[in-house]
């Protein structure tokens, strides 16, 4: 293979950089339509449910009285309600340190059933790191929700 | 009056930064010959007036003056001396006083120290620098001013948020910034060298130190960042692809594509406007990863406060710098004269090939972070974790992985893969990659049920690592210039992580199980047992701890004591994770809560080699400093050379005068 011309060189370097690029574009693009978590309210999720074991995120307010610890001692079960509709949700690990009743939280996990099951738990950490859905969810709906809850 | 003190300094520093801007643009101009001297003296002054000023404000924070708005918001009187001292950053006000100290102080060194560079080019270069500089003085004093006093001192500091209270955190935040931000003297270099036209190998020589400087203290912040999530976040993972994470990342891979393209500029004066370009998107790459995380447009740990303000702020300066340099490099792009050329099976080929990876990869981290901001503005929440960034970003990595085990065999120029020079490199990457493909071949035999990735890591690290000291072969060790050890340690270390990396998500094991004390658990080859849990104290917090005996296969027990703490002010939680570290794996013990029925929650996981991870950041970076020290080093050498020379002629036109 010899050696292109100079005032080609520049050229094809610069098509393939775009090519690269263009590639990385369409890839990232495609992967996310399939990849990405999205989130949703109980109402939402109840409304139109995403595919079974699509990973998706779930947020709203734990509700009172509605965590029931399993036997193995690690699995818990609960209810997250957005005060029009409520989904029950597993999980099994360690809760973080704020999850409460009667608290935000978000759920990463999928519907399996009627049951959301959850690989992970975000709580409102403190004032100044509140998960973003979270954050949202408590101007608008979650005030009637602990209005109604406490 | 210290905050005072400070926030006078700060404006004389400012009006310093305009004076740079004002006399590098005159200076330019060949009616303005005369105050080119003024440029390197400000840059000086305003390097030493800055660091003056945050030393006013880590002496606030070390004396906790209370009547100082921001240390009464992020400190406590009886918090320790080190997250005292940590505190000073440990917010948005003092970090971005720390980011405008070390660009002044950057900007300060190099003119001080820079030699090589035309005079014109060095110049305009630190005219850049004081233009970039000036936008983050504004934000500083106009919106976040540091040293806001109270109207009334307040009794008692709020104190800092609990998850920074960490000792390998104090100086996370400090590493990441002086990578960060010491790449935008690589920014100001490539706006320098365009102002000027002036793009050859001497520039390249010029910028790659200052590169390497900001890469290995970025390196060292990733690295360290990582290990930190890791134990202190106890979820166990090392990488979450959080958005925080992700903008650290992102200036590193832009880092590391201009480092290469800076090292063909410099021996062979080619790709010289892509090696601009990349000077201009990896500092842009620090700004947009500081817009994401101060901001707080997205969550998380390090967002300190949502303040739509600074948000918007900070991308008014984004859109200026990055839209400006971009303008600046359409306009000149052409006029940069064509770059030597080469042949596809080339060092320089190789490079490219790296450079475009980085860049592939670079993009899909990039569209992946700021995705979810896309669909947020559209009215749908998503968000985007390991399930994207893992695979797809492997589609770059790995082709650039394979690549790497040859490209530092190649000549530069042309070379060939036939005949007898073709059989020197050849014959020993065919050994390597044979090695590969047998590890691939006995993962997919012995664990079939290990995914594709881990798999193809752990048979890329295996043939990557011999295949990394091959640059060394038939050649005398002892004469090897640092810089080639330098390259030989940073691949190694990345063979390492990977090998980390791949054997931690193929083989961890997890056990997870509600304990009481005398309980007994298997988890990989270890047998925990729970001996007891108790009180203990700190100086700003109460924990519950387990010990907790952990035997590797029968030996004699290592103790663990996994921690909840709670901390009082400002009141929180974290969980300290236990480690107990062997040479191929680590014991990680996480200690949840208890009960009604009196059983303990616990979390174990065995990590078989997950320490190479960090093991490998570490080589990396050691990497890194080894080829800076090479680079210095021989500078050095040329400017005592050069002044030899001089001093000889001088002496001989001397006594050649005499008669």
């Amino acid at each position: 293979m010899s050696a292109i011309k100079a005032k080609h060189q520049r050229l094809v370097l610069l098509v393939i950089a775009l090519v690269a690029l263009v590639g990385a574009g369409l890839l990232a693009a495609w992967a996310l339509r399939n990849q990405a978590a999205y989130f949703y309210v109980p109402s939402d999720l109840v409304a139109r449910p995403p595919e079974p074991g699509r990973a998706v995120r779930l947020g709203g307010m734990v509700e009172k009285g509605s965590i029931r610890r399993a036997a193995d001692g690690v699995t818990i079960d609960f209810v997250v309600g957005d005060g029009k509709a409520r989904v029950p949700v597993r999980f099994t690990g360690i809760t973080p340190d704020l999850f409460v009743e009667g608290s935000g939280v978000v759920a990463e996990g999928r519907m399996e059933g009627p049951t959301f099951v959850a690989d992970n738990l975000l709580a409102k950490h403190d004032e100044k790191y509140v998960p973003r859905e979270m954050k949202d969810m408590t101007a608008s709906q979650a005030k009637q929700v602990v209005a109604e809850t406490k | 009056m210290i905050a005072e003190l400070g926030l006078a300094v700060l404006w004389m520093a400012a009006a310093l930064a305009v004076l740079q801007l004002v006399s590098g643009i005159l200076a330019l101009r060949p009616e303005g010959r005369q105050i080119a001297g003024l440029v390197r003296p400000v840059a000086v002054m305003q390097g030493v007036l800055v660091a003056a000023a945050f030393a006013a404000l880590i002496t606030l924070f070390l004396t906790t003056d209370l009547s100082v708005k921001l240390v009464a918001e992020n400190s406590h009187s009886m918090k320790p001396f080190i997250f005292k001292l940590a505190g000073t950053w440990g917010n948005h006000e003092g970090s971005m006083l720390l980011w405008v100290t070390i660009m002044a102080v950057a900007g300060g060194f190099v003119a001080l120290v820079e030699k090589r560079l035309p005079e014109n080019t060095l110049i305009a270069t630190l005219a850049g620098q004081a233009f970039v500089s000036l936008g983050f003085y504004a934000f500083l004093l106009l919106s976040s001013n540091p040293f806001e006093r109270l109207a009334e001192p307040a009794p008692e500091g709020a104190g800092l948020n609990p998850l920074l209270q960490d000792v390998g955190l104090a100086f996370h935040p400090p590493t990441l910034y002086v990578g960060y931000v010491g790449l935008s003297i690589a920014f100001s270099f490539a706006i320098g060298a365009l102002v000027t036209r002036d793009v050859g190998p001497a520039f390249a020589r010029a910028m790659r130190p200052w590169v390497l400087g900001a890469w290995i203290f970025l390196t060292l912040g990733i690295t360290a960042g990582s290990y930190w999530a890791y134990y202190t976040l106890g979820w166990g993972g090392w990488w979450f692809w959080d958005p925080v994470e992700n903008a650290s990342l992102m200036p590193w891979l832009a880092a590391t594509a201009l480092l290469h393209s800076c090292s063909v500029l410099a021996s062979r004066n080619a790709l010289k406007a892509w090696t601009v370009m990349l000077g201009v998107i990896a500092f842009s790459m620090s700004m947009v990863g500081t817009f994401l995380v101060r901001s707080g447009i997205l969550t998380s740990v390090h967002a300190f406060a949502v303040d739509p303000e600074r948000g918007s702020f900070i991308l008014a300066l984004l859109a200026i710098y990055i839209g400006g340099a971009l303008t600046l490099f359409a306009l000149r792009a052409s006029t940069v004269t064509e770059g030597a050329r080469f042949s596809f099976v080339s060092r320089e080929a190789a490079l490219v090939f790296n450079n475009v990876m980085l860049c592939g990869i670079l993009g899909i981290v990039l569209v992946g972070t700021l995705y979810p901001l896309l669909t947020e503005a559209m009215g749908v929440k998503v968000s985007v974790g390991p399930p994207y960034f893992n695979p797809v970003s492997a589609v770059f990595a790995i082709p650039m992985m394979l690549v790497m085990g040859v490209g530092p065999l190649l000549r530069w120029r042309q070379d060939s893969f036939e005949g007898k020079r073709g059989g020197r490199i050849t014959l020993p990457v065919g050994l390597c990659a044979l090695l590969s493909a047998a590890v691939l071949f006995g993962v997919e035999l012995m664990a079939p049920r290990i995914g594709l990735l881990p798999a193809l890591g752990l048979a890329i690290a295996a043939g990557l690592a011999p295949a990394s000291f091959l640059p060394l072969r038939g050649r005398n060790l002892r004469r090897t210039p640092l810089s080639i050890w330098g390259m030989v340690l940073g691949h190694f270390g990345i063979a390492v992580a990977l090998f980390g990396m791949a054997s931690e998500s193929a083989f961890s094991t997890e056990r997870l199980a509600a304990m009481r004390p005398g309980d007994v658990r298997q988890v990989g080859p270890y047998t925990v047992k729970l001996e007891g849990i108790g009180p203990v104290a700190g100086p700003n917090w109460t924990a519950l701890e387990a010990t907790v005996s952990a035997s590797y296969e029968g030996a004699a027990p290592a103790i663990l004591h996994p921690q909840a703490r709670t901390f009082s002010n400002p009141p929180g939680n974290r969980t300290e994770s236990a480690l107990k570290t062997r040479w191929n794996g680590q014991l990680y013990a996480v200690l949840g809560e208890e009960g009604e029925d009196g059983r303990w929650q616990m979390r174990f996981w065995w990590k078989p080699f997950v320490p190479m991870i960090w093991y490998g950041g570490a080589l990396i970076a050691l990497g890194g400093l080894l080829a800076l020290l090479g680079r210095v080093a021989a500078d050095v050498r040329r400017l005592v050379a050069t002044g030899k020379i001089a001093y000889r002629r001088s002496r001989k036109a001397a006594l050649g005068a005499r008669p």
